[in-house]
Parts: structure tokens; C-alpha cells; sequence
């Protein structure tokens, strides 16, 4: 054991389905021993994937897990003192609760003292550490990745310690199955801690849900695992039972000092009761921290409309700490380039409201929602709508002032502003072929002043020469307001799914992904829902392309 | 309205009801007819003739014949054993058999299944014709080998209708729970025995069902494989009629009903009322 403290570490672990889906993808991870992680993400995201490649029941494409510094990639999963509590619990329906929490406690070997015949404790070889000094030994010669010096290096320390371990005596244990009574004991303080006293003897089938969540909580627990995994294990209860677990399972976490790793989509639960929390987007980790630094600086756009409420903006930075976005210019903390796009992110608690005129932008309420201890006010700007929340309460049609103190606003460079495809081709009627689909394009725009003759070619009318750009590879590119939508699907050049949406102040920012996974990044007022099926089309004069390799190797004959 | 037209109207109504219920049941009277003919009174004349002599007085004759007679009930402990070893090496070939099937990535579009299943669809006289031909030709024939030859025929007969439940049961099989017995420290064994065949034990049960009481009663099998040499309960009874012998025939018919009332019995314990992992049982 290493005295980091760090107990599972993930290093560029991917996780590839099927040769092609990348389910997660190079994530890197450090966890304490004995910290509360979640894992927090939209369903799909690979939270899943990664928490079963730390259970060992899927083993990952590339990379390398450790835990306690030792690499457990590929041991299978009974070998790893690590347990997990299921989304559907997958409890035995043969064994009734008892056996349930039993299984594990019936398969362990635990080691005891080994005495001779005066009750002495036995001394000998190690023989187990021998075995692994002489399997690292074989594995180092064979590793062709060594250089000759590394693997001298290593073969004569390991030879070193395989002469300690052959001469050093050390106290002999053998290995022994619990005994009835032992693994009694043990159930019986499960039960206690997951609170289902007396029910031993009772069927799972006859469990409520919650009853059932406890005793796979209590199967898991039971073995005292240096790691317990929970993958979304309260998505089944209803609301009330679910808020009464999370704060037992915070409880149970403290009492018994074992590392959680806990999977969720719910930011709220994330949030309420993790030591640290791990964003994931498509199989990436987008942000790891505390709570409180997630929820109060979020570094992507993504995060901060996934945690919590809030206002997004498109802003320009006009000057040092100074960003427009609303129509008006702000102060803020941050500072990026002058001219540089940025995303504004206002939480809707951190909005001020006040008399108009007094603050920097003056905007008119449009809908009141009462919610218990404040109002969450939704205000027209201009043209933008943010949400605000306020203890007083004001009238639908009021004008009122807002600011916000500079530390509040969170900005962050714009994560995208253009689509971009490097795999494109003209294809031979000069369209422009992105993902399959071709798209009507202007090629007289890779050459000035440049015609188009009958069969097609590019002709330059100084030169006279003319360029056959049939297959030819180009960088094709467009704003991100130039795609547009339709449910009309004989409407576009393509096809594809909604897979994310973010309201970005007075519009929202659509992810169109197609059947072969590409991405069309758009912006639009309408609303869409993420699933939808769309088309895309986007207007020929808006794409712009780039020619990989010069125009002169299209030189036609 | 007035208070008379409010009686009268549902009235009216469960009048139309009524006669709809009525019509609904005469649907039935067909079978109902059939099932009077052909099962419950063959059954009755089972019975009657298993407990009456031959002058058709009531008479215990038949059953004591049949218990003092070590020739009768030698054929009834052969074929019981004939029953257990088929059924065993049925389970036994059929288990692993459908594990692959069900297994998504061996059997990608269920085509092998269809393989396995076939021999079902030839018509089984033709079939241990078939089969009492090859085992000549590989000089297994019944008259040397009558075991052996009746065993290789009933287990090559049997082994679809032991391969259907075990498939259906393992299509549903709850990997959640498997990697859940592996997450608890079980290895590849362990997870096999604590928790694959717990969770396809409906399917054995039926799979045994299926094997269990026909080997016992069937003949066609054992007379051709094995050239006379075997009789089975099955060829005992039909013996029995075709010489006349009513009273012992039906006597033995009962103990027949009596074993498989027993199985059934056995085997619904294990069953639980999981009426899924029996739907291989429709096909038969
Ligand atoms: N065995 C598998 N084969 C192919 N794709 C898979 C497999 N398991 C998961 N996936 C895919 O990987 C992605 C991530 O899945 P998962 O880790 O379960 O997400 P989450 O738990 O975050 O909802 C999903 O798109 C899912 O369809
Ligand atoms: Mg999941």
C-alpha cells in the first residue's frame, strides 16, 4: 500500500464497444481513500461503463486502473475487494434475505495464524510472495517493451527480493471459510446498519422496493470492500423515499469509512452528498471538484446548465474584466483577450434586482413563479429572458433594474464557433460531401473570380487553366447559425437526432447528431426537444471550404 | 325520466348481456363434448376395468397379479431406469447445447437453434427407422447392443424437446445476478453453481418433464432399436390389449397415471409458477 491516499486511480482508461463507440474516453481519475465520489452525467455518458471497469466486469480497451497502487485491470471481478451495490439491485430471487447477505460472506477465505503442535505460531517462507517475485521475474523477461539495461535493472532488484523472501521467515497463515457464527455476527450488524432488523427469513420477492435497495446495500457492505460502487441506486424509489436514503447513505459512509463511488444523473443528489463530484460528457470527464466548486465555477457551459439553474449568455469581452452580453457592459473577475467570445454563465440566486434605472440593465418581469422562500422571476431583456430569484415580491409588468456583483458572473471561452469537417470531398457534380450527404456548395470560391465550364471543371479565367476537383478533400466549415432545422426530413441534406440542447440567453444551441455520429452544432430561437428527428440543410452560400492539398494537383488533363 | 324507464333500461340491458354470456359459453360445448368422449370416459373405463375381474364384478385381481408377478413390475423398474438415464444424458448433452444457443454472440440470428430442433419435424417412426439403420451400419446393432442402441434412439429422440425450456430459461437468464455472485468473490465455478442453475432450474424441471414420462411410455422406440429385446411399461401395456387382456392392462395403465400424478407433483415444487420457462412445453 502507497501512503498517497489515493486508493483507485484511473489512467487514460477508454472503454471502445464494437471496434467503433468510444463509451468512455481517456479518463484519467484519482480518488481518496475513503472520499465520496459521484459520477455525475446525462444517462449515456459511460458512467456506468467506467464503474463496471473498476468492478472488473468490463475490462477496458486502454489504460490502466490501480487500487493501492497495485494494477487491478485485468483481474476479474471476485478478485477485487471491491463490491456494488446495482441500479436494479440484482439480488438472488432463490435465497431469501439472509443468504442474500450471506453470499459473499460463504465464499471468503480469511487467513489465521498457523501454530504447531504447542499452540506456537508456525514460522516459514513466504511462499505466496515468492510466487509473485517469480511471476514478475518471468513477465520482465519476457516484456520486449524493456530496454536490455531496464530489464537488468529490474530482474536484479526483483532477484534481490525473491533471495529476501526465500530466506526471511515470517509468521505462517492458512486460510480458512468463516464460521457459522461469524458470518452471523455479520449479517446481523448489516441489517442493523441498513435498518431491516427481523427480516432475515423473509423473501425477496416480498420486499418493497426501498426494503429491497437495503438488503442489496447490506449484500454489498457486508464484505467490508475497500471500495463500494453504487450505480444510480436510488433511481427506483419514489422522491420522498429517495431524499430519506441519500441522507442514510451519507451516514453510512461516514460510519463505516469505506470509499464511495456513486453514479447518478441527478445533479441535486450529486451535489447534496459527494465529497467531490466528476462531470462526464460523452464518455469524457468534463470537471472534477467539490460541490460548491462546480456549482459556483463551472468551466464549461456544458457543467453549468447541467448543475443547477442558469442563465447562459453569448458575451464579447470589450476590455480588461469588462464583458457585453444583455446589451450592456459588465464587470467581472475574469480576463481573456479583448474581442474574445465568450459564454456568460448568471446563476439565477446571484441575479440582483432592484429600482429601475440603478443597476446595469433595466428589464421588464414577464412571469412570477412563488417557490416557499423566494420568487423565481423570469425577466425580458432586449430580446434575451433570464431567470431571476428574489425574496420581495413584484408585479408581472414591472420594470425593475439588475446586476450582478463582478465575482458572480462566471465566463468562459466560448467552447465552439464554427462546425468544422475535415473529412469532406467534392464530389463530381461539386457539391460538397460531409458524412455521406452532399451539400450544394460554391467551388468558384476556392479561386477568385473563377467560372465553372460544362463538364464541371474550375477554370481560371487568367491562366486559362482548368482544375478537375472531383474527389478532391476539403475542410468544409460553417457558422453555427447557419444550420437549419426541419421536422420535414426530405427537407435537408441530412439526418440526425437531437442529442443536446443549451439555452444560450435568446437562443438555444442544438447538437444534431447523424446516424454515422457527426456532429452539426447549431443555433436557433425554435425550440426542439432532444430526441427529435431533424433535417439539416444549410444554405450553400454559407459553407466555406478549404482545400487539403494545393489547387495544382487538380490540374486537369 | 321517469322512475320506470330508469328500471327498465338496465333491464334491457343485462337481458342483452345475458344472452351474450350464453352465446360466449356454447362455444364450448364442442369441446366440452370432445373432452367427455375422449378423456373422461376412457378414463373412467381405465379405471373401471383396472379395478373389475373379467366378469365385470369388482376385484382386486388385476392389482395383485401385477404385484406378484416380478416379470410385470421388472418391466416397470427397467423402464423407470431407462427413464432416469435418458433423462440424465439428455440434461447432461442438452445443458451446455443450450447455454450456447442462448448465447447472442454464438448464435447470432437463432439459426442454429432451428438446427438443433429439427429432427423434430421428421416423423419419429421414420426417424428411429433411420436411426436403428445407421447404428447397423456402425455396428452397434440392437441385437447385440439392445441397452445401449434403445439409449443412443431415446436420447437422440428426446434431446430437442430437453434443448427448448433449457433455451427459453437461458434467454431470460439474469446476467445482472451472475455479475453480481462474481462481484461478491464467486469464481467462474462457483457463479455456475450458486447462481446459473438455481436460475435455470425451471427449465431442468421441465426439460426432465419432457424426456421423463415419454421414454417411459413409448414403445416404438425401444421395440425397433432394440429388435424385441426391450419391453418398456409403454410396450407392457399395449401388450396387455392387444391379447385381450383388459383388467391387468388398465391396472397397468393406472400406475402409469399414478407415476406421472407423483412427477408432476415433484416437480411443481421447483417450479413456482414460472409459466415462461415452460413455453418449450407448447411445441411438444
Ligand atoms: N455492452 C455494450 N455494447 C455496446 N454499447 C454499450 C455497451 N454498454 C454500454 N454501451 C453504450 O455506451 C454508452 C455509455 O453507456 P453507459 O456507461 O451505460 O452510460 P450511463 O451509465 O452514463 O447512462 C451508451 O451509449 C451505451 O449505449
Ligand atoms: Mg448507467
Amino acid at each position: 500500500m502507497d501512503d498517497s491516499g489515493i486508493i483507485i486511480s484511473l489512467q487514460h482508461v477508454s472503454k471502445v464497444f464494437d471496434k467503433t463507440f468510444v463509451a468512455v474516453d481517456d479518463v484519467s481519475l484519482d480518488i481518496k481513500r475513503g472520499e465520496f465520489v459521484t459520477l455525475l452525467g446525462p444517462s449515456g455518458c459511460g458512467k456506468t461503463t467506467t464503474l463496471r471497469m473498476i468492478a472488473g466486469f468490463d475490462l477496458p480497451t486502454s489504460g490502466k486502473i490501480f487500487l493501492n497502487g497495485r494494477d487491478i485491470t485485468n483481474l476479474p471481478p471476485y478478485e477485487r475487494p471491491v463490491n456494488t451495490v446495482f441500479q436494479h439491485y440484482a439480488l438472488f430471487p432463490n435465497l431469501d434475505v439472509y443468504d442474500n447477505i450471506a453470499f459473499g460472506l460463504k465464499l471468503k477465505h480469511v487467513p489465521v495464524p498457523q501454530l504447531d503442535k504447542d499452540g506456537n505460531p508456525e514460522k516459514g517462507i513466504d511462499k505466496a510472495a515468492v510466487k509473485r517475485i517469480k511471476k514478475l521475474i518471468r513477465e520482465t523477461r519476457n516484456d520486449s517493451h524493456l530496454s536490455e539495461e531496464d530489464r537488468e535493472h529490474q530482474l536484479s532488484s526483483l532477484n534481490e527480493e525473491l533471495q529476501k523472501a526465500l530466506t526471511t521467515e515470517v509468521p505462517l497463515y492458512k486460510m480458512r471459510k468463516l464460521s457459522a457464527k461469524e458470518i452471523d455476527e455479520k449479517v446481523a450488524h448489516a441489517l442493523e446498519i441498513v435498518d431491516l432488523e427481523e427480516m432475515e427469513d423473509r423473501d425477496i420477492q416480498n420486499l418493497s422496493g426501498g426494503q429491497q435497495q437495503r438488503v442489496a446495500i447490506a449484500r454489498a457492505i457486508v464484505n467490508e470492500p475497500a471500495v463500494l460502487l453504487l450505480d444510480e441506486p436510488l433511481s427506483a424509489l419514489d422522491h420522498k423515499m429517495r431524499v430519506d436514503m441519500q441522507l442514510e447513505l451519507k451516514n453510512m459512509h461516514k460510519k463505516l469509512g469505506i470509499t464511495f463511488i456513486y453514479v447518478t444523473h441527478d445533479q441535486e443528489e450529486a451535489l447534496s452528498m459527494s465529497d467531490k463530484v466528476v462531470v462526464m460528457k460523452d464518455g469524457a470527464i468534463q470537471q472534477v471538484g467539490t460541490p460548491e466548486n462546480i456549482y459556483n465555477e463551472p468551466t464549461s457551459a456544458y457543467v453549468a446548465d447541467f448543475i443547477g439553474e442558469s442563465n447562459i449568455f453569448g458575451g464579447t469581452m470589450i476590455g480588461p474584466k469588462q464583458v457585453r452580453f444583455l446589451g450592456a457592459n459588465w464587470a467581472c473577475v475574469d480576463d481573456f483577450p479583448l474581442n474574445q467570445k465568450v459564454d456568460v454563465v448568471v446563476r439565477p440566486e446571484d441575479v440582483i434586482l432592484g429600482e429601475k434605472g440603478k443597476g446595469v440593465v433595466d428589464g421588464r418581469i414577464i412571469s412570477s413563479i412563488f417557490k416557499g422562500e423566494d420568487y423565481s422571476y423570469e425577466l425580458e431583456v432586449g430580446k434575451n429572458e433570464i431567470t431571476c430569484r428574489d425574496h420581495t415580491a413584484r408585479l408581472v409588468g414591472s420594470e425593475v433594474s439588475l446586476s450582478v456583483a463582478p465575482e458572480n458572473l462566471q465566463i468562459m471561452e466560448k467552447e465552439l464557433t464554427s462546425n468544422v469537417y475535415t473529412d469532406a470531398y467534392i464530389d463530381k457534380n461539386g457539391a460538397v460531401v460531409i458524412d455521406g450527404a452532399a451539400f450544394a456548395c460554391d467551388i468558384k470560391t476556392l479561386l477568385k473570380g473563377s467560372t465553372i465550364d460544362e463538364n464541371g471543371y474550375l477554370v481560371d479565367p487568367k491562366s486559362g487553366k482548368k482544375y478537375d476537383l472531383n474527389d478532391a478533400d476539403v475542410i468544409a466549415s460553417f457558422d453555427l447559425d447557419a444550420p437549419e432545422l426541419s421536422d420535414d426530413l426530405e427537407a435537408g441534406e441530412i439526418t440526425g437526432t437531437i442529442v443536446g440542447s443549451v439555452w444560450i440567453g435568446d437562443h438555444y444551441q442544438y447538437i444534431v447528431r447523424t446516424e454515422d455520429e457527426e456532429d452539426f452544432v447549431c443555433n436557433t430561437p425554435y425550440q426542439w426537444n432532444i430526441g427529435d428527428h431533424v433535417s439539416v440543410h444549410v444554405p450553400p452560400e454559407k459553407i466555406a471550404l478549404r482545400l487539403k492539398k494545393g489547387l495544382d494537383s487538380y490540374v486537369a488533363e | 325520466m321517469s322512475p320506470n324507464e330508469a328500471v327498465a333500461k338496465p333491464k334491457k340491458n343485462s337481458k342483452f348481456r345475458l344472452f351474450f354470456r350464453l352465446k360466449r359459453r356454447y362455444l364450448a360445448i364442442p369441446y366440452a363434448i370432445f373432452l367427455l368422449l375422449f378423456v373422461v370416459l376412457p378414463m373412467l373405463m381405465i379405471f373401471w376395468y383396472a379395478f373389475t375381474d373379467k366378469a365385470g364384478n369388482p376385484s382386486g385381481e388385476a392389482a395383485v397379479a401385477f404385484f406378484t408377478t416380478p416379470s410385470k413390475w421388472s418391466v416397470l423398474l427397467v423402464s423407470l431406469f431407462l427413464g432416469v438415464q435418458t433423462t440424465l444424458i439428455c440434461l447432461l448433452l442438452g445443458y451446455p447445447a443450450a447455454y450456447i444457443l442462448a448465447n447472442k454472440k454464438l448464435n447470432r440470428n437463432g439459426v442454429l437453434v432451428v438446427l438443433f430442433v429439427m429432427p423434430m419435424w421428421i416423423n419419429f417412426v421414420i426417424r428411429t427407422g433411420a436411426t436403428r439403420d445407421l447404428l447397423d451400419w456402425i455396428g452397434l446393432s440392437g441385437g447385440k447392443y439392445p441397452w445401449a442402441a434403445t439409449l443412443i434412439g431415446m436420447v437422440y429422440n428426446y434431446l430437442p424437446f430437453t434443448i427448448l425450456p433449457l433455451y427459453t430459461t437461458m434467454l431470460k437468464l439474469d446476467r445482472s445476478q451472475m455479475e453480481a455472485a462474481s462481484d461478491l468473490g464467486a469464481n467462474p465455478v462457483q457463479v455456475f453453481f450458486k447462481n446459473v442453475l438455481p436460475q435455470t432450474l425451471p427449465g431442468i424441471v421441465s426439460a426432465s418433464e419432457m424426456v421423463f414420462m415419454p421414454v417411459m411410455s413409448s414403445y416404438v422406440i425401444s421395440d425397433t432399436l432394440s429388435e424385441g429385446k426391450i419391453t418398456l411399461f409403454g410396450n407392457s401395456i399395449y401388450l396387455n390389449f392387444t391379447n385381450s387382456q383388459w383388467n391387468s392392462g388398465s391396472f397397468m395403465a393406472v400406475v402409469m397415471l399414478v407415476i406421472i400424478a407423483i412427477t408432476m407433483l415433484i416437480t411443481r415444487k421447483f417450479d413456482r409458477g414460472d409459466a415462461t420457462a415452460r413455453r418449450g412445453g407448447g411445441l411438444w
